[in-house]
């Protein structure tokens, strides 16, 4: 895939070297999303997940809610 | 601190009833167009004609239908979720109106045949300026609430908001480049094959991020609201945002399989799609799952009902997408009633469901009451979910079994069904059925309305819901400083910017070269520009509709080269402001129309198709018998073109008229040959001299270097 884009991009000096980067971007900015979540505290998460009920103050169910994880 | 403030209801019970309002209006005329196809005479003037219908069909189910609802959905989560008033009371009044006025001047417009010819973006450029103004308008209206808060995290349905937002911004400006050459008339600045690749990045990308996107949002707000517990999953939902933005901006090019596109750009458009898989599933199991435990209440709660068939609609079509971009199954699906289905188990199912759902919880909240009747609710949804299958089953059916007729050889090696009306004709019944599954749908949607009625006259509006929260703390300083998504979610602006990043790489990718680069789209000697009667032939063409039911896209298979000639080749396609590609075969493909019947045959045909085809289902077009052709334009049309890159000659605009009356004179004698006298300076003549052009420019020399399709 990358060839061919080069191939039609070729009368940019160094144009392979975008989709490279785009790709390292792309890819890095995954790892880097996955590694937070490993590492995010339990308590930020069921507090962000609370967040559409909080005008009810289901504390019930966020309390259920922590049991299953 | 706590401080006390009010939650703007009225705005969101504005958004809500004209939701209900504009949907019943789109699936009603969606009904008429069903049946125009079925019973021609039904397409009674030229304004109420299948061509133009459909359009207005598209655009009402789409932006007036679906738009409102994200508004409303949008303005009742946001409030909440931000613990704070909407940023401005006018600003939300502005974007209320100027929504609607640009609905009711689509809903005016389309019919008079006031048209783009793009597909979901067919309104013309002025209303293309309103809507980019009224979008401006939303967007200060959002951030501006955003950033007075008081909450610091952005839950995720806020970003889906974010990424809608920025995303619609820009599919919107770019597809919308177009010419003006009056205030009811433009020119996509684009051409044939780059045409169509901007369309259908924009057209697919108008199914991620319109109709998708912003119902995620609503569904990771609203579903757990129902069910009154939290999201299965918060964590899968992060991966759900951040995947789906990153890889739906890459697949629209699935939407041109085998046609013309450089063979690369179809294939990232496959590559993309089949991974969309992953986040898509990921997000329908995290709704579901959420109700995990719950069961028995969805048993009980209407809304729920609503909720859980929605989102198992958005799993089936999610998973049906990928698959339809695979070439050998989009060989068969594509132009076919096949992708109708798909896209109505998206649109009735999906985004039809949802609203429904949030129509049920939110009535009876804003007006303090409990909803009329729960029966009632009930029985919409049966008829709701009666409907969705009798419309998508018999398409299902009718478009499998048409492709195969299409494609079906005698072992001598011929076209078992050789006329392209017999195939439509064996699948006439399945319309018939869409057209009853429609129905029962509608009647669901006026049941709703009862109750909704019933429901307001029993309460009574709270306009100003009170409510309160602490003030939002100066940012404290963390300590946990390697946390930076965390500090993405308290970082409205740098996530817009994060946002427009992810889905500009994509955009630019994909673009620019085929913009670029000369050799994806092989130069071809002989095709040569339209003469000044075609070139307002072909407008005719456009503003009829005709692309709605024919293709101009012969694909590179022999049962079409068989049926319809010569393959489409990219080089075709490079005069064509707007391209014509089509994406549906209601008729027979069209490229290769030219000079394949005499005039006097389109002629017959276009006064009364079954004159020449008896059983066709084409509508009459007597109009074009009536009315002269408006040649004060030709001079303006021709200055356009030139203007971008046509190449005429500097002294032809001035000489354009006479040009065209000598070949409208040349056209009109060949009919009187055969008996027919017409005159040569109504409409009709310019439409048969662009049919008799269409596709015939490959074929006068040996053409250049052409690569493979």
């Amino acid at each position: 895939m990358l060839k061919f884009i080069k191939h039609h991009l070729d009368t940019i000096a160094g144009v392979g070297i975008y989709p490279l980067i785009s790709f390292v971007l792309f890819f890095s900015f995954f790892l880097l999303v996955l590694l937070w979540l490993r590492r995010v505290s339990r308590a930020h998460i069921a507090h962000m997940s609370d967040l559409p009920l909080a005008d009810q103050h289901s504390i019930q169910v966020t309390a259920d809610h922590a049991l299953d994880h | 601190m706590t401080e006390r403030f009010q939650y703007d209801n009225r705005i969101v019970k504005n958004f809500l009833f004209v939701t209900i309002l504009w949907g019943t209006v789109g699936m009603l005329v969606g009904l008429i167009a069903a049946l125009q196809l079925v019973i021609p005479e039904f397409n009674l003037a030229s304004w109420f004609a299948f061509g133009r219908l459909r359009p207005l069909h598209t655009n009402a189910v789409i932006f007036a239908f679906v738009g409102n609802a994200i508004f409303a959905g949008s303005y009742y989560s946001m409030q909440r979720l931000l613990k704070t008033r909407m940023f401005s009371d006018v600003l939300s009044k502005i974007h209320f109106w100027g929504w609607q006025l640009i609905i009711v001047s689509a809903a005016i417009t389309l019919p008079l045949g006031m048209t783009t010819g793009k597909e979901y973006a067919e309104l013309e450029w002025p209303i293309d300026i309103a809507i980019t103004l009224i979008w401006v308008v939303f967007g200060i209206n959002m951030f501006g609430t955003i950033l007075k808060r008081r909450e610091r995290h952005l839950y995720v349905a806020i970003w889906f908001f974010i990424a809608t937002w920025v995303t619609v911004a820009m599919l919107h400006i770019v597809n919308s480049i177009e010419l003006p050459i009056s205030w009811t008339k433009s020119y996509s600045w684009y051409a044939g094959v780059q045409d169509a690749l901007v369309q259908w990045w924009y057209g697919h990308n108008a199914v991620a991020f319109f109709l998708t996107t912003p119902f995620l949002g609503l569904m990771y707000y609203f579903l757990p609201k129902a069910a009154n517990r939290p999201v299965y999953s918060y964590k899968l939902s992060i991966i759900h945002f951040w995947s789906l933005i990153f890889l739906y901006i890459w697949a629209g090019p699935h939407h041109l399989l085998y046609s013309a596109l450089p063979d690369w750009a179809q294939s990232l458009g496959t590559v993309f799609s089949l991974m969309l898989i992953a986040p898509s599933w990921g997000g329908m199991l995290n709704g579901l799952l959420t109700l995990r435990g719950a069961w028995d209440r969805v048993r009980e709660d209407p809304v729920l009902k609503f909720f859980v068939v929605a989102v198992t609609c958005y799993g089936m079509a999610t998973l049906e997408g990928p698959l339809l971009s695979l070439k050998s199954i989009n060989a068969i699906a594509h132009f076919t009633d096949w992708i109708i289905a798909h896209v109505h188990i998206g649109g009735i199912g999906w985004n039809g469901f949802m609203i429904f759902g949030m129509v049920y919880w939110l009535v009876p909240r804003l007006f303090g009451t409990q909803m009329y009747s729960k029966k009632l609710a009930n029985v919409h949804f049966w008829l709701g979910t009666l409907g969705i299958i009798f419309y998508a089953v018999p398409l299902y059916f009718a478009g499998f079994f048409q492709a195969m007729m299409w494609k079906q050889f005698t072992p001598d090696g011929f076209l078992v069904y050789k006329n392209f009306l017999d195939t439509l004709l064996e699948i006439k019944y399945a319309y018939w059925l869409r057209a009853l599954g429609g129905s029962i749908y509608l009647i669901g949607v006026f049941i709703m309305i009862y109750n909704v009625w019933k429901t307001v006259k029993a309460g009574k509006l709270v306009a100003n819901e009170d409510a309160e929260a602490p003030a939002l703390e100066k940012a404290v300083v963390i300590s946990d400083g390697g946390y930076w998504h965390r500090a993405i979610e308290r970082r409205p602006i740098q996530m817009l910017i994060l946002s427009l990043v992810v889905v500009g790489i994509g955009g630019v990718l994909e673009l620019v070269p085929t913009f670029l680069v000369k050799s994806n789209i092989p130069t071809i000697a002989s095709v040569k520009p339209y003469t000044p009667l075609e070139l307002q032939g072909r407008d005719i063409y456009v503003r009829e509709g005709c692309y709605t039911c024919h293709s101009q896209m012969v694909r590179p298979f022999r049962s079409e080269t068989e049926r319809y000639g010569e393959y489409a080749k990219a080089g075709e396609f490079v005069y064509d402001h707007p391209f014509q590609w089509g994406s549906k075969r209601t008729g027979p493909d069209l490229l290769r129309v030219g000079g394949k019947y005499p005039s006097s045959w389109h002629y017959y045909h276009m006064w009364d198709p079954t004159s020449m085809s008896p059983g066709s289902l084409m509508p009459s077009y007597e109009h074009l018998f009536e009315d002269a052709l408006d040649t004060t334009t030709t001079v303006k049309k021709i200055e356009a073109m030139r203007t971008m890159g046509v190449p005429y000659a500097a002294d032809f605009p001035a000489k354009a008229n006479a040009d065209l009356s000598a070949q409208s004179a040349v056209i009109a004698a060949d009919l009187k040959k055969v008996g027919i006298d017409a005159l040569s300076d109504r409409e009709i003549i310019a439409v048969i001299a662009y049919l008799q052009r269409v596709g015939t420019d490959i074929k006068a020399k040996p053409a250049t270097t052409e690569a493979k399709p």
